[in-house]
Parts: structure tokens; C-alpha cells; sequence
């Protein structure tokens, strides 16, 4: 393979995703790079040779047929895969230019500015404003003012603030699932992360709730880079703008959304899209 | 008949019976502890008759207490051969009391013999603090030697005079429990201090002369509270009244030996519930008197409380501590197999060995190094190196740590992944993970394995008749001396003492309703610690309830 390095981005990667994207990707608006990403789980592979980057304040989806891998990429990005027993990561992941599997690196920092929010709702047995604070009280945070601004600001920017407002110490769990998720990504943006991973984070929901969480990640991109992994690819579509197609293990092609739906380089997503099989 | 056994109907009806047996038999057993132990201090009706035996009458004064049916030849030796085993007859165990007169409180009476029962209202029941029951007529009460009342009137006076006797009897235990025995404590602990000094080899005069001061000052107090127990006593002592029992003999009683004299057959309904109730609270919160036959069962209720309580203390943070070791962080493997099937073997492992384990390593191996490091001034009377609270606690503890494991393991078992995932994805570390959100999640299975140990714990007996209970403990482990607590101090317990006053009893028949009322009470004791925790646990449940997965 060759490869010509600058400013720490790969050229070929870059280049491999986006030869038909116009403008391309600005090296300075990379927010997260992948590197020769291979992944192990004992001695099974499940990533090969990954190599491609997420651009800043975007939003970009993962789609591909299931068990494809994409879950476990946007687990690469915070570490999650860590608590697997077994996983093994080599190569690289560069976030805004520093390894994140470099052993100067303290996963938790690292969670703190790559947020997380999960396929099932998984709000804490506790109020919905502990919930929202939970990530600043594990930083020591404990000034009610402060708190109390985090928690109407976040939940005001995951859109849950008129609906909560009155109940902030009702336990979140007596919230229904849309508004659990919604809860989810208060929580996940009160810390101010950088990078937001979103890992099927409707699959549970019914239409409405679905459609106010898809809002609220076109809102979010203004401010938080968002990597999305979808089962469902008009989701995709409507969402993203980038889209890469995942493929048992291998990151088939990456483009921005419109041209990936309307004209695939690659058969296979052609395939996948068109829903000849997946 | 196939269709039915393939319906499945008979495992049902199976099932439910064993329900049903299970349920009727606890239920049985628990009513039958009730009603033997709890009618033990209902006021039962006093019979004066004439009973013949061998043709000769004598009379009996006394309480019906148990009646069976026998084959007639054990009631009289006379029956004939051809009655021996078809003709059954009854026979009454009556309580005559006047054990200091006739060396039994208790008769068999066969029932024919009985005759001319009367129930008189002037039949008197006196309870003493020493022989037991007495029953009979009071004839007259005398002030220093001199009558002051006879028939009638004698029995008024008496109820008169009994209130300021009980005042005074409280008094002098006050003064010799309470304020000599905290006396006697200073003045030992004075001695210890002593002790210590010399063994520091210290030489300053002033300090020994200190504590010499000290213990002159005790002892002035000692000589106060001496003089007025003198006092106290010659007051006491002042009152008598005398009493003619049935053999027609008149005992001269002084009054400070009187617990309380009551007629039961002149009594109504409401004053024996009122009587009852008294009885029943003597039962809860007195001491126990003459060999624990009598009085009340108050230092073992205390004992067994507090003895759990201290196990509960240790055994909660340490198998909680273990299970979070063995289920989050240990690497899960060959090893951690084994440690978990080593701790539920060590639930199987019987109690008495834990006893013998307790005294062994606890009492004499650490004990004995506590002493010899920290109490060198007491030795060789050893401090912590003989049996006390502080090693049946953890004795239990230790046998009730794989309950406690067992179910905590199993609590972090049930906490679904993805609430471990949420709080390590917003940068929690695992140890704050676990503090902020699995061990409050995981309380709830927590407390299940407390309970679990307390309900074991409670009614353990074996194992702490090595380290720590005893027959009598002369103080109870809490008490106003400073340290307040002593963890070193041997103590009652219920269990024990059903054990002890049930079978190491001197006079067996009166103690057998003292054997199911203990009984009952130590299933009362459990059953409130266990609601307590139960409450907790649903409580703790309520609050954090899981996501339903």
C-alpha cells in the first residue's frame, strides 16, 4: 500500500473514501483517524485493515448487514471493546492526531471527550437529574449552580427540557423509552465531549420517538461530531453526511451520503442498498 | 387415567400438597409453641380438695396443670391384672408449690382420688424469689416482730405493704448491682493501672500514690453504699406474715422474699389480662432468678440481639468486599472456580466446627495475642482470651459469610451490562462505576444474603457454646461503664438458653412452659430482624429498581 503522510492524515485512506466526494475532507476538520485498524476477539479477526476518517462537526453513519463489524469499530473509538475479555486491537486510532490505544492514554479521559450512547436505553436507576449530572459528579463537580445550569442547558439541547422540567427528581425510569434515550444523550452531552457515538440508538424506539431523536442529531452537529451505526439505511440517508458501508469486517467504501446512496463505487454496497441481501 | 397423569394435573395437585403439608406443620408447630409457652402466665384457678389415697384423705392445695390418661395399674398399684392395658384413667399433674416444705412443687394425682374440690376465694398464691410458688391462706402480717393484722384484714395490709417493699427491693439492687458493681469496675480497672505501671517499671512515686488516692475514694463510696445497704436491709427485713399451707403447718414468710401474692379465684377476667400482661413483661424485661427457672428472659433477648447485630457489621462489608473481588475483578478462571466452590462448601461444613474453629483460632490464638500486646497488666486472667461477644460474633460472621457471598455474587450477576456500559462511557472508572451505580444497585441482593445470615445466625447454639454464651452472665455487654461496650464480656442467648433451662434444669415440669415461651420468643426475635432487613431490602429495591431485561 502506499502511503504518503501529512499533517497525520493518511492520504490513501482519505483519498480511498473520498475520490468522488468534490471537495473532499479538509485535514484540518479530521476529528477522528483509523489507522490499519485490525481487531481481534481471541483468535477470531472481526476488523481488517480499517482505514478511514470521521469527519469534525458531521455527522457520519456505519451501515452494513449485521455481525459486518460496525458496532465494534465505533467501539474502537472509546475503548468500550476493552471490557471484552480476549479483544485485541493493532494499528491505530488517531484522535485529533493522538493515538487513542497509546498507553500514555487514561481510557476514562478518553470516554469523557468520546461520548457514548447505546442501543437500549440505559438511563440509571436514579432522578433524571442525577442522571444528567452523573458525568460531572464522577468529576468532582459538586456546585448546585453549575449543576443545576448543565442539566436544563442539556436537556434543553436533547429536546427532553419541556418535558422533564417539572419531574427533574421523578426516577428516570419512569420515563418512556424515546425520552430514556433522549435522557441518554443529556447525560452523554452534559460532559461536553468532543465526539458522539451513536450505536443504533432508535432500534428500540417506536416511529415518533425515532423521528425526534433523527432531529435532534441533525441539531447536535453543530456542535458535537457524531458517528451513528444504523441498521436502517433510510436512517442513514436522512440523518448522515457521510455514510461508510461495512462489509464482514472490512470498510468497503466511505462517501458522503447523497453519492454513496445514489451512485456506490463498490458492487457490494450497490447490493447491499438496493436490498439484494443484508 | 392416562390423559389425566399426562395433563400434568397430578404434579400439581402433588405440589400443592406438599404446599399445604409444609404450611400446616410450621403453622402447627408455631401455635403449639404459642399456646404451651403463653398460657404458661395466665392466672390459672387454685383448687383446695381432699384427696384419698390408700383410704387415707389429706388435703391439696394447688394448680391443675397437665392431665393424662394412663393405664389404670401406674395410677393405683391396685388394679387388677385383666384392667392393666384396656381401662385407661386420668391423672392430674397439680402444682402444690412449698417446694422448701415438701421438696416438689409437683404431684401426680390420679383423678378418682380427688374429692370435695373447692375453688375458695381466700386461696393465696404467693410468688417468692427463692423455693418457688406457695400457696395457701394468710392468717396474719406482723410489723417488727409485732402483729398488725390477722385474717381479712391481713391480706389488705399485705397488698399495702408489698409496694414499699418492691421500692426498697429495686433500691437495694439498684445499689448493689449498678453502684457497686461500677465501683468494683473502677476499682479493678485502678488495679490494671497499677499493674501497668509496674510492668513499665515506672518508678514515680507521685503516680502510684495517684491511683492509691483513687482507689481510697472508691472505697470511702464503697463504705457509703455498704452502710446504706445495712440500713435498706434492716428495713426490709422488718415485715413478715405468716400463711398456713395445706398440710395445716403456718410458715412465717418475711415480706422481703415476696415477688407478688395474688388470689387467682377471686380475680375477674380483666384483672387476670391485667395480671397477664404483667407477667408476660416480668418475662421480657427482668432477669432471670433461681437458676433461670423463673423470672424474666430480658439478658438473652439483649445477648442474642446484640449478637447479631455485631456479626451483621462484620459479615456484610466482608462478604460484600469478597463477592465484588471474585465477580469484578478477578480474572474468571480455573482459580476463581475453585474459591467458589470451596465458599459454598463452606456453607455445608457443619456449625459446630466453626465452634471449635472460633475457639481455637479466635479466642486462643488471636485473643491470647491481644492480650498478651494490649490487657499484659490483667494476665494471666485473660481479657480477650476466653470466650465473649466479640468471637461469637465473628464466629458466626465466618459461618455466615458464604450466604452473603453467594447472594451478592449473584446481585452483580443480574445488573444488566449495558447500565455498567453507560457509566463507563461518560468516564467513569470502574471503581466509580461500582461505588455510584452497581453496589447501591446490587443493595437489594445484598440485604437478601444478610437476612439469609441472620435468620442462620439467630438461631445458631452449638458453635457458641464454645466462644462466648453462657448459663448466667452477671452483666450484660452494654452497660454505663466506660468502655460502654464489651466485646470481651460472655453473654446470654435464647437458643442456649431453651437448651439449658430445657434439659440442664433442675425441676422439670415447672420449666417446661418456660422452654416453649423462650422457644416462641427467639422465633419472635428472628422474625423481627428478618421483617427489619426484609423492610430495608424492599425498600432499597423500590429505589433502585433495574431496567426490566
Amino acid at each position: 500500500m502506499n502511503e504518503t503522510t501529512t499533517h497525520g492524515i493518511n492520504l490513501s485512506a482519505r483519498d480511498k473514501a473520498f475520490s468522488k466526494h468534490e471537495g473532499g475532507i479538509d485535514p484540518a476538520d479530521v476529528t477522528i483517524e483509523v489507522k490499519n485498524l485490525d481487531l481481534f476477539y481471541g483468535s477470531k479477526q472481526a476488523l481488517f485493515h480499517i482505514n478511514m476518517v470521521i469527519p469534525r462537526h458531521q455527522v457520519t453513519a456505519f451501515i452494513g448487514p449485521s455481525g459486518c463489524g460496525k458496532s465494534t469499530l465505533l467501539r474502537c473509538f472509546n475503548r468500550m471493546n476493552d471490557l471484552v475479555d480476549g479483544c485485541r486491537v493493532t494499528g491505530e486510532i488517531l484522535l485529533e492526531g493522538k493515538n487513542i490505544y497509546d498507553r500514555s492514554i487514561n481510557v476514562a479521559d478518553l470516554r469523557r471527550r468520546v461520548g457514548m450512547v447505546f442501543q437500549k436505553p440505559n438511563p440509571f436507576p436514579k432522578s433524571i437529574y442525577e442522571n444528567v449530572v452523573y458525568g460531572l459528579r464522577i468529576q468532582g463537580i459538586k456546585n448546585r449552580k453549575i449543576l443545576d445550569e448543565v442539566v436544563e442547558k442539556s436537556l434543553k439541547r436533547a429536546a427532553l427540557w419541556e418535558e422533564v422540567a417539572d419531574r427533574l427528581n421523578d426516577n428516570a425510569l419512569g420515563l418512556s423509552g424515546g425520552q430514556q434515550q433522549r435522557l441518554v444523550i443529556a447525560r452523554a452531552i452534559a460532559i461536553e465531549p468532543e465526539v458522539i457515538l451513536l450505536d443504533e440508538p432508535c432500534s428500540a424506539l417506536d416511529p415518533i420517538s425515532t423521528y425526534k431523536v433523527e432531529e435532534l442529531i441533525y441539531e447536535l452537529k453543530n456542535q458535537f461530531t457524531i458517528v451513528i451505526v444504523t441498521h436502517n439505511m433510510q436512517q442513514a440517508a436522512r440523518v448522515s453526511d457521510f455514510t461508510a458501508f461495512m462489509y464482514l469486517g472490512e470498510m468497503i467504501e466511505m462517501q458522503d451520503t447523497k453519492t454513496l446512496f445514489t451512485n456506490p463505487k463498490d458492487k457490494r454496497t450497490e447490493d447491499y442498498i438496493t436490498g439484494r441481501y443484508g | 387415567m392416562r390423559d389425566w397423569i399426562k395433563s400434568g394435573d397430578p404434579w400439581v395437585w402433588l405440589s400443592a400438597g406438599g404446599v399445604s403439608v409444609s404450611l400446616v406443620a410450621v403453622f402447627g408447630i408455631i401455635l403449639l409453641i404459642i399456646v404451651r409457652g403463653l398460657g404458661f402466665f395466665w392466672p390459672s384457678d387454685v383448687m383446695d380438695a381432699v384427696v384419698v389415697e390408700n383410704g387415707s384423705p389429706s388435703r391439696l392445695i394447688g394448680e391443675i396443670t397437665e392431665e393424662e390418661s394412663i393405664p389404670a395399674k401406674l395410677v393405683d398399684k391396685t388394679g387388677s391384672e385383666a384392667e392393666d392395658l384396656d381401662t385407661l384413667r386420668k391423672r392430674y399433674l397439680v402444682k402444690v408449690g412449698n417446694r422448701d416444705k415438701f421438696g416438689f412443687d409437683f404431684r401426680w394425682v390420679p383423678k378418682d382420688s380427688i374429692k370435695e374440690t373447692r375453688y375458695p376465694n381466700a386461696v393465696m398464691v404467693v410468688e417468692r424469689r427463692e423455693w418457688g410458688n406457695l400457696y395457701g391462706y394468710i392468717k396474719s402480717v406482723s410489723v417488727d416482730g409485732k402483729v398488725v393484722a390477722e385474717g381479712e384484714s391481713a391480706w389488705t395490709k399485705l397488698q399495702e405493704l408489698l409496694p414499699g417493699i418492691h421500692a426498697l427491693h429495686d433500691q437495694i439492687r439498684n445499689i448493689e448491682r449498678d453502684e457497686i458493681g461500677s465501683i468494683n469496675y473502677k476499682i479493678e480497672r485502678l488495679r490494671l493501672k497499677k499493674r501497668k505501671l509496674e510492668l513499665a517499671n515506672e518508678t514515680d512515686p507521685e503516680k502510684f500514690a495517684e491511683l492509691e488516692r483513687q482507689k481510697e475514694e472508691l472505697n470511702i463510696q464503697y463504705k457509703a453504699f455498704q452502710d446504706q445497704l445495712i440500713g435498706l436491709y434492716q428495713e426490709i427485713g422488718k415485715d413478715s406474715f405468716t400463711v398456713e399451707i395445706m398440710d395445716g403447718q403456718t410458715v412465717d414468710i418475711p415480706l422481703s422474699k415476696v415477688v407478688r401474692a395474688y388470689r387467682p379465684n377471686e380475680m375477674g377476667v380483666g384483672s387476670k389480662i391485667a395480671f397477664y400482661a404483667e407477667k408476660l413483661w416480668e418475662f421480657l424485661t427482668e432477669d432471670p432468678r433461681e437458676a433461670n427457672t423463673e423470672g424474666g428472659i430480658f439478658p438473652c433477648i439483649f445477648g442474642t440481639v446484640v449478637m447479631v447485630l455485631i456479626m451483621s457489621v462484620f459479615v456484610t462489608p466482608f462478604g460484600v468486599i469478597a463477592a465484588l473481588y471474585l465477580k469484578e475483578y478477578a480474572k474468571q478462571g480455573f482459580l476463581t472456580r475453585l474459591i467458589r466452590i470451596a465458599v459454598n462448601n463452606l456453607a455445608g461444613v457443619p456449625s459446630i466446627v466453626y465452634g471449635v474453629f472460633g475457639l481455637g483460632f479466635f479466642v486462643y490464638f488471636i485473643g491470647g495475642w491481644i492480650d498478651e500486646a494490649l490487657f499484659p497488666e490483667a494476665l494471666p486472667n485473660p481479657t480477650f482470651g476466653s470466650p465473649g461477644l466479640l468471637w461469637a460474633s465473628l464466629t458466626l460472621a465466618l459461618l455466615t459469610l458464604p450466604v452473603v457471598i453467594v447472594s451478592t455474587e449473584e446481585g452483580l450477576a443480574r445488573i444488566p451490562s449495558n447500565i455498567r456500559e453507560g457509566s463507563l462511557a461518560l468516564g467513569a472508572t470502574k471503581a466509580e462505576t461500582l461505588w455510584r451505580t452497581i453496589i447501591p444497585m446490587a443493595s437489594p441482593a445484598m440485604m437478601t444474603g444478610l437476612i439469609l445470615a441472620v435468620a442462620r445466625a439467630a438461631g445458631e447454639v452449638a458453635p457458641l457454646m464454645l466462644v462466648g454464651v453462657v448459663k448466667l452472665a452477671p452483666s450484660l455487654p452494654i452497660d454505663g461503664n466506660y468502655p460502654f461496650i464489651h466485646l470481651e464480656r460472655k453473654f446470654m442467648h435464647l437458643g442456649f438458653h431453651i437448651y439449658d433451662v430445657g434439659f440442664q434444669s433442675p425441676n422439670v415440669d415447672a420449666v417446661r412452659p418456660l422452654v416453649y415461651a423462650t422457644a416462641f420468643l427467639l422465633v419472635v426475635v428472628i422474625m423481627i430482624l428478618n421483617l427489619t432487613s426484609i423492610a430495608i431490602r424492599n425498600h432499597l429495591r423500590e429505589k433502585y429498581r433495574a431496567i426490566e431485561s
